[in-house]
């Protein structure tokens, strides 16, 4: 799955930014996303992710209820990002009689591909309260440079 | 055991009533609900949440179950790519049983509430003895 920048963030790159403008390049990327179905794309990849960005970071969090650390497995290959896990719901003791089942256990496994190749030595990732948060640093190679001009008389 | 692979949900958002003092959007939380001979259990996913910040409770029959999401975000990232929103948890249940009020116990561990309501005893059928005179 391509992920879309459809967003544009505070600072310099900004588009002259009118409300027209940014519903324009949502429906860009909804047409994007669902007109044409990319080779192997689901909609209903669990988990659902939501990707943020700073100058030096990428932020991607997910929310894993339950999920402990040692039942997911992270990797980071130059702009992609997979996780895989396991959501376990253990067995009540006791006899219990179910009136709902709503919480859903199970496997999964979601790829996921970021605009910008990731430094994966100085990946982070941490669990709390439920959310998983990945830390991931933008490589250096791939950040803007500030271009030194000399004058020459 | 086969295994199985889950399926993504989207989020429920609760259909409100009246106007909200907390901005934002309010989901209903999965839950599981269990009930033995003593107790009845209910298990809800509200990831975010934390302990301090759950709010139960339990008048006559209907029973509240409130979760809030402190900032998850620092204000300055930017959006880059979105599948669901981050917002508070409600729900309610009518409970069928009589539920002693002192002993509700609630536990919130890694975004799981378990919150376990005590069944009160309910007064055993007395036999009345008819005698024959």
């Amino acid at each position: 799955m391509a992920l879309i920048r459809w967003q544009t963030g505070p600072g310099e790159f900004a588009e002259p930014g009118t409300d027209y403008d940014r519903l324009r390049q949502g429906m860009e990327w909804l047409l994007d996303r669902f007109g044409s179905p990319a080779p192997g794309f689901t909609s209903r990849v669990f988990p659902s992710i939501n990707i943020t960005e700073d100058k030096d970071y990428y932020y991607l969090r997910a929310e894993l209820p339950g999920v402990k650390p040692e039942e997911l497995d992270i990797a980071v290959v130059e702009n992609q990002v997979s996780i895989r896990g396991e959501r376990k719901i253990q067995a009540e003791k006791g006899e219990f009689s179910y009136h709902r089942r709503e919480r859903e256990a199970g496997s999964f496994r979601r790829s996921i591909s970021l605009p910008m190749e990731i430094d994966s030595a100085k990946v982070n990732a941490e669990l709390k309260k439920g959310i998983l948060k990945i830390t991931l640093p933008k490589h250096e190679k791939t950040k803007p440079r500030k271009i030194q001009i000399t004058e020459t008389k | 055991m086969e295994e199985k692979e889950m399926a993504r949900q989207e989020k429920k958002e609760v259909k409100r009533t009246g106007e909200e003092t907390r901005p934002g959007p309010v989901f209903i939380p999965a839950v599981d609900i269990l009930e033995n001979q003593n107790e009845i259990v209910i298990v809800a996913d509200m990831p975010g949440v934390d302990g301090q910040d759950v709010d139960i409770d339990l008048r006559d029959d209907v029973l509240t179950i409130r979760g809030a999401v402190r900032p998850v975000e620092d204000e300055k990232e930017a959006s880059v790519y979105r599948e669901f929103n981050w917002g508070d948890y409600f729900r309610q249940f009518t409970l069928a049983e009589v539920i002693n009020q002192e002993k509700i116990a609630a536990k919130m561990d890694n975004g799981i509430l378990r919150l376990t309501l005590s069944k009160k005893e309910k007064v055993k059928p007395k036999k009345i003895q008819v005698s024959v005179q």
